[in-house]
């Protein structure tokens, strides 16, 4: 039997808007996957040490306050630096497409704002996974 | 009653079959082909619905509505530094705005300063940044604080903003019995939705009474507190769910009042509500007057005399999680229809979203639009020449009457719970709500609901829109303030008022008055509430999705 995909859904700094975290959260769970969900106001230290943890293949970053081009990049930073970085981040929420080049640079592989269907996101993570 | 009139439409022949196998709205009531006089015929007309400005205020809470006067146009806004959205507020005073709405950073919603760790990439990134007083008396400088009101977006901190808005105005030389606004300070829905909370619910529900007993006594113009329904919504209930549990937090809050020996008709004049204006036009509109009938029940049944305490006055904000990052522009539409349905509705102010706001905080050629379009409502449109025009419609009365029994509902599986703050606990809100949002989802996905540009007639261009940009030294501005703020100030002073609000925490005074003095003497806002903090704890809540 293949090896279910391992999710970690997160959401980092002080944001409270958790209505795509979690719906996110369960359509992954939903095609298969399984989803921890750190619930809110996370530090990139918390993200990562939990998806040492729970040993995820996946984190998804959700945030809708505008704080993703930094704390979106402490979290793959850190990542990198525990060795981690083949983990597949990608992220969700208020993001302009200018901001995205950045993003991805620095290692966040997909981004998805409103409108996105879910199908979308678990094709992407299929598609990318690495481990 | 003719004989005719009597009858139900004969539905769909096979000639003309109906596009669809359902017709519901928005938040899945089903919806009848026809409505007539039948669908009504237990409405009492002088009891059910009366008259604006009478008893059960079905018809709007003032007996000459828009006639007398229009609803405030009141924008959210804020970003950045103090500087900078004193200069947006001006921007849209200037161009017929009426009152003022404060949006806050995360960091001030939670309570931090600026420069403290948690607050690191947030700074004035959803809202302006107030760490002291002396960022208050920059974001209202040469603003009119004593003719114009304001709103404020603030809840676990509300008490302490609040304090640092009173204390800028008196040293203004403005007395705090002439200032007007509301605080938003509902912490249940916070807790339900919004999940910017501090305190856990206990000490919270303190703060709130005892702003309730400060303000009727010393600040009477002032709202203080908006119940609401328009996070709840927008993390993805239903209509029903945002009436039922945005009234049901209100009559806790009353309870809460009532407790501690306050008399109703002291507190409940002041009491201020918020709600949604959502896609369905007719359920809105009847949401708003379900709403304002059962609040008025509710309290004549809780012993409040004065019709004032019965009224629910409301403020409206268009539904921010409808707009789309899709060919923006259209979002345009979608805010006239939603603001439309407020007004129909019979709001007391509004807020219209800008087309933008799916992509980033709006620019002021968007704001400048969204703020015209309820000018045309209110300028052009002649929906105003009449009061509550659709009141006696056979569908709009019986969806109210559906609605207002949908709520109590809500009200009875609330009470077997135990109440409200026992259902939070349970996360019993927050899973109907999750629920309500991830159906939404799946049908939009499965494309059994359509979004314009989304699901349907999508354009595959690229957004060109411009994108608010701030002021990148605004934080390390607002740092270097906090610096000297705490160099500068009388530290005996400022030790000696935090030690007191601190040893009052612990009893069962009343704070407001403890808090101001720590305003008064620049005590930051991660100082004062750091030390309700030690005192009260901070509330954690289960992770469910």
């Amino acid at each position: 039997m293949e090896k279910k995909i391992r999710v970690l859904v997160a959401k980092p700094g002080l944001d409270g808007h958790d209505r795509g975290a979690k719906i996110v959260a369960r359509a992954l769970r939903d095609a298969g996957m399984e989803v921890i969900y750190t619930g809110l106001h996370q530090t990139a230290e918390m993200i990562v040490e939990t998806a040492v943890q729970e040993d995820v293949d996946v984190i998804g970053l959700s945030l809708l306050s505008g704080a993703h081009m930094t704390l979106f990049r402490d979290v793959t930073k850190l990542l990198k630096e525990k060795g981690m970085g083949d983990v597949l981040v990608v992220g969700g929420g208020i993001i302009p497409e200018e901001d995205i080049p950045a993003l991805k640079k620095a290692g966040v592989a997909g981004c998805f704002g409103p409108g996105t269907p879910c199908e979308e996101i678990v094709e992407f993570i299929k598609k990318n996974v690495k481990r | 009653m003719t004989e005719k009139s009597k009858k139900t439409n004969t539905s769909a022949n096979e000639n003309t079959p109906e596009r669809k196998t359902k017709f519901e709205t928005l938040s899945g009531i089903a919806v009848k082909d026809l409505y007539t006089p039948k669908d009504i015929s237990d409405l009492d007309y002088d009891k059910d619905i009366g008259f604006p400005g009478e008893f059960p205020f079905l018809r709007g809470v003032h007996s000459t509505m828009y006639r007398g006067r229009l609803w405030t146009m009141r924008q959210f806004a804020g970003f950045g530094s103090a500087e900078e959205t004193n200069q947006r507020y001006k921007y849209l005073l200037s161009h017929g705005e009426t009152g003022l709405s404060v949006a806050f950073d995360y960091p001030t919603l939670y309570g931090y300063d600026t420069d403290h760790p948690l607050a690191r990439g947030e700074f004035g990134k959803c809202g302006v940044a107030i760490s002291s007083l002396k960022d208050m008396e920059i974001l209202f400088s040469e603003i009119p604080i004593d003719k114009v009101t304001t709103s404020m977006t603030i809840n676990g901190p509300a008490a302490i903003v609040w304090g640092f808005y009173i204390a800028n105005a008196e040293n203004r030389g403005i007395d705090r019995r002439v200032i007007g606004g509301t605080i938003q300070n509902d912490i249940l829905k916070e807790y339900i939705a919004q999940k910017s909370y501090i305190f856990p619910p206990e000490p919270s529900m303190r703060l709130i009474v005892d702003t309730f007993e400060f303000g009727s006594k010393e600040v009477p113009r002032w709202n203080t507190i908006s119940i609401s329904g328009y996070h709840i919504r927008e993390a993805g209930s239903t209509a029903v769910q945002e009436i039922a549990f945005t009234l049901g937090d209100g009559l806790e809050y009353v309870r809460w009042a009532m407790k501690r020996g306050l008399n109703i008709d002291d507190f409940a004049p002041r009491l201020s509500f918020f709600f949604n204006a959502h896609n369905d036009f007719f359920e809105e509109i009847a949401k708003y007057r379900a709403a304002r009938r059962i609040w008025a029940k509710e309290l004549k049944k809780l012993g409040a005399k004065k019709p004032r305490s019965l009224l629910m006055r409301f403020h409206t904000q268009t539904a921010g999680c409808t707009l789309t990052a899709q060919q923006p522009e259209i979002n345009i539409v979608r805010v006239t229809m939603q603001a439309l349905a407020a007004v129909l509705g019979g709001t007391q102010s509004l807020h219209t979203n800008s087309m933008d706001e799916a992509l980033a905080l709006p620019s002021e050629k968007a704001v400048r639009i969204a703020l015209r379009t309820q000018q045309i409502i209110a300028e052009e449109s002649g929906v105003t020449n009449t009061i509550d025009p659709l009141g006696g419609s056979y569908y709009i009365e019986w969806l109210t009457d559906k609605m207002e029994d949908e709520t109590y509902k809500y009200f009875d599986r609330v009470e077997k719970l135990g109440g409200v703050i026992p259902a939070i606990e349970k996360g019993f809100f927050q899973r109907e709500i999750a629920e309500a949002a991830y159906k939404y989802q799946k049908e939009t996905d499965e494309n059994k609901r359509f979004i314009v540009g989304v699901n349907k007639y999508k354009m595959d261009e690229p957004v060109e829109i411009p994108i608010l940009k701030m002021d990148e030294k605004g934080e390390e501005r607002q740092i270097n303030r906090l610096k000297k703020l705490r160099k500068d100030r009388d530290n005996a002073k400022f030790e000696r008022n935090l030690s007191r609000l601190k040893k009052a925490a612990k009893c069962d005074e009343n704070l407001m008055p403890y808090i101001l003095d720590c305003v008064h003497s620049y005590a930051t806002l991660g100082e004062t509430c750091g030390v309700l903090r030690e005192v009260f704890g901070e509330y954690k809540e289960p992770a469910i999705y």
